[in-house]
C-alpha cells in the first residue's frame, strides 16, 4: 500500500504526458509534481491543456504516451482502484439538477458503496459545512452558481479523497462565491488533501498555490512556486503618481540614477525597475522632493502573475486579452 | 456482478426520482399515446379494413408494441443531457461498476414502460378493446412488451451517446424509427400494402412482435411469431447492450 497524505513521495507525479485529439496536440509532453497536503496549481489560457490533463489523471481519458501516478497509483493500470482515492470538481458543475442537494450526494456515497444509511450520515455532513443544509431538500436546478459550485465540491468529498483535482473550479462564480469557495480549498490543504488546481486566474494560482506550473499549447513553460516565478521576471517596480503630468520628464530624470534601467514614462505616472525593495520609497519621495515634483502616490510593487505570463508566452493569460504593447515592455 | 446490481439499482433510482420533477417527459408516456389511440380509432379505423377483427382490438396490441420502442427515449434523452451537463464525468470518475450507468437507465425504462403499457391498456378497455386471453397470456403479452421494450432501450442507450445534443437523440431517433413502426402490421395489415413494402413489412421485426401480440392477446393464429418476437428481442440486447457500453467506455475521448 502507497503510503498516503505522510509527505512520502509526490501524491502527484506526472512524466511526459501526451493526448492527441485528432491533429491537434492537446498535450506535448506535461511533466507535473505535487506533493502530499501541497496545492499545485496549474495555470494556463483556454485550450494549453489543462482540462486534458485533469481527465486523464482523473481516470476518464487514457494518455497516448508519458505516465502519471496519483496516490501512488498508475492512473491507467490501476485506474479502478485509482477511482476510490479521487474527487473531481469542474467547471460545469456536474450535478443532477432534477435532483436535490441531499439526493445528489446519498447517491454518489452509494455509488462509492457505501449503504444508503452511512450515505445519508456523510451527506448530512458535507450539506452542513458547505452551507448547504437549509437548503439541501431543493432541488439542484433552484440553487445559485456558487451554491451548485459547493455541493459539486461536496459531491467529490463524498468519499475524503486524499487527491483532489480541481477543474476551474471558480470560473464564472462572483466575487464573494470564489472567496468561500477559496477559504473552503485552504481548509482541505490544511487537513491534508493534496488539491491540482487548473485556474486560468492568475490570482487563484498566488493564493492558493504552493506550486504553479504554467502551461501553455500542451506544455509546461515555466514552473516553481509564485515567488519563483515573479523572480524570473526580475525585480521591483517602483510607481510614482504624479500631481502634473507636466512634471514627468522631470520626475524621471530625478529618479534615473535609482535604476539601471531608463525610466517609462506614461502620462502622469513614472515606472523604474529597482533591484531593492528597503529604503526605495524614501530615497524616492527625497529626489522627487528635491526636483520640486509634486508627487500624488508612490509605491513598490512585485511583478504579478500577469507580468510573468506576459514574458513567458507573450500573451496574457485572461482570454481574449491583447498582447498590449505597454505591458510587453514591461515584463521584457 | 453483485457491485454492477446494487449500482445499477442506485442509478434506476435516480432515473425514476426524477421523471415526476420533470413533468414533460411524464406526458410523452401517457397523454401523447392516449391521443394517438383516439386519433386512430377514430380518424383512421373506418377506413381502415382488417378482416376478422374490430379495428380498436386491431389497433391496441400495435400501438402497444410502437409506444413500448419508443420508450426507450428517455435514455437517448438522459444520457445525452447527462453528457452535456458533465455527469457522464462524475459517474465515470467514480468507482462504479462501468455498465451500470447505462443498465440504470434501461432498467428505470422497464418502469416507465410499464406505465404507459397500463395507461394504453386502459385507454383501450374504455372504447372498446376486449381481450380474447387467459391471464397467463396476458401476463406474457406484457413481459414479450417489456423485452421488447428493454431491447429498444439498449439500441436507444448507444444512440444517446453517440449525439451531440438531446435534440439531435430526438431527430434521429424519430427518423429512423418512427417510419420502421408503420411499415409493419401495427397499423393496418400487410397485406393492403404495395409488394415491395410487403417484403419488408414481413421481415421487419415490428411486425413480428406485433404478430405475437395479437396471437397472445387475440387469440390470433401465432405461427412462430412468439418465439420469433423473444428471439428478435433477445437479438437486440445482444448486439446493442455491448454496442452501448463500449461507446459508454470511449465516450471520455469527446
Amino acid at each position: 500500500m502507497p503510503s498516503i497524505g505522510t509527505g512520502n513521495g509526490p501524491a502527484i507525479s506526472v512524466e511526459g504526458l501526451e493526448k492527441s485529439f485528432g491533429a491537434v496536440r492537446a498535450l506535448d509532453g506535461v511533466d507535473l509534481e505535487a506533493a502530499a497536503g501541497t496545492v499545485l496549481g496549474v495555470l494556463g489560457p483556454n485550450g494549453a491543456g489543462k482540462t486534458t490533463t485533469v481527465r486523464i489523471l482523473a481516470t476518464l481519458l487514457e494518455p497516448d504516451g508519458g505516465r502519471a501516478c496519483v496516490a501512488g497509483l498508475d492512473v491507467v493500470r490501476d485506474a479502478a482502484a485509482l477511482r476510490a482515492r479521487i474527487g473531481l470538481a469542474g467547471q460545469y458543475a456536474a450535478v443532477d439538477e432534477q435532483l436535490t442537494g441531499r439526493e445528489n450526494l446519498v447517491m454518489v456515497g452509494r455509488l462509492y458503496g457505501e449503504r444508503r444509511g452511512s450515505a445519508r450520515r456523510r451527506a448530512d455532513e458535507l450539506l452542513e459545512r458547505f452551507h448547504l443544509a437549509e437548503d439541501a431538500g431543493r432541488i439542484a436546478k433552484t440553487y445559485s452558481g456558487g451554491m451548485r459550485r459547493r455541493l459539486d465540491l461536496a459531491a467529490a468529498l463524498v468519499a475524503r479523497p486524499p487527491v483532489l483535482f480541481l477543474d476551474e473550479p471558480t470560473t464564472g462564480l462572483d466575487p464573494r462565491s470564489r472567496l468561500e469557495l477559496w477559504e473552503t480549498i485552504e481548509g482541505l490543504v490544511a487537513d491534508g488533501t493534496t488539491v491540482l488546481l487548473t485556474t486560468q486566474y492568475l490570482e487563484e494560482a498566488d493564493r492558493l498555490a504552493h506550486r504553479i506550473a504554467v502551461v501553455d499549447h500542451g506544455r509546461v513553460i515555466a514552473d516553481g512556486t509564485a515567488d519563483d516565478l515573479k523572480d524570473r521576471v526580475g525585480g521591483e517596480r517602483l510607481e510614482v503618481h504624479l500631481v502634473d503630468p507636466a512634471d514627468a520628464p522631470a520626475a524621471a530624470a530625478a529618479l534615473a540614477p535609482m535604476s539601471d534601467e531608463a525610466p517609462q514614462v506614461e502620462d502622469a505616472t513614472v515606472r523604474v525597475m529597482v533591484q531593492r525593495r528597503s529604503g526605495v520609497i524614501m530615497d524616492a519621495a527625497g529626489r522627487l522632493a528635491d526636483a520640486g515634483v509634486g508627487v500624488d502616490d508612490v509605491a513598490v510593487r512585485r511583478p504579478t502573475l500577469d507580468d510573468v505570463f506576459l514574458s513567458l508566452t507573450g500573451h496574457g493569460a485572461a482570454p481574449g486579452e491583447a498582447p498590449a504593447g505597454e505591458r510587453l515592455e514591461v515584463a521584457a | 456482478m453483485t457491485r454492477l446490481a446494487a449500482d445499477t439499482l442506485v442509478m434506476a433510482e435516480r432515473n425514476l426520482v426524477r421523471l415526476p420533477r420533470a413533468p414533460d417527459l411524464l406526458i410523452g408516456f401517457t397523454i401523447q399515446p392516449i391521443m394517438f389511440v383516439l386519433l386512430f380509432v377514430y380518424v383512421f379505423g373506418g377506413a381502415i379494413s382488417t378482416p376478422g377483427y374490430d379495428y380498436v382490438d386491431f389497433l391496441i396490441p400495435g400501438i402497444l408494441v410502437q409506444n413500448i420502442a419508443f420508450g426507450g427515449f428517455v435514455t437517448a434523452l438522459g444520457l445525452a443531457d447527462d453528457l452535456t451537463k458533465g455527469l457522464i464525468d462524475r459517474f465515470r470518475s467514480l468507482p462504479t461498476a462501468r455498465a451500470s450507468v447505462l443498465a440504470g437507465r434501461t432498467v428505470a425504462d422497464l418502469v416507465t414502460n410499464t406505465l404507459s403499457i397500463v395507461v394504453l391498456v386502459a385507454t383501450g378497455l374504455v372504447i372498446g378493446f376486449s381481450f380474447h386471453a387467459s391471464v397467463l397470456e396476458i401476463l406474457g403479452g406484457v413481459a414479450l412488451l417489456l423485452l421488447f421494450g428493454f431491447a429498444f432501450s439498449w439500441i436507444f442507450a448507444l444512440l444517446g451517446l453517440s449525439v451531440s445534443s438531446p435534440e439531435a437523440a430526438n431527430g434521429i431517433g424519430f427518423t429512423a424509427i418512427f417510419p420502421l413502426t408503420f411499415i409493419s402490421s401495427a397499423f393496418v395489415p400487410v397485406e393492403s400494402m404495395p409488394t415491395g413494402l410487403q417484403t419488408f413489412a414481413e421481415l421487419n421485426p415490428f411486425t413480428v412482435v406485433v404478430d405475437a401480440m395479437r396471437a397472445l392477446w387475440l387469440g390470433a393464429p401465432a405461427g412462430d411469431s412468439v418465439w420469433g418476437a423473444v428471439a428478435w428481442s433477445v437479438a437486440l440486447v445482444a448486439v446493442f447492450a455491448p454496442l452501448a457500453v463500449a461507446k459508454y467506455r470511449r465516450t471520455a475521448a469527446r
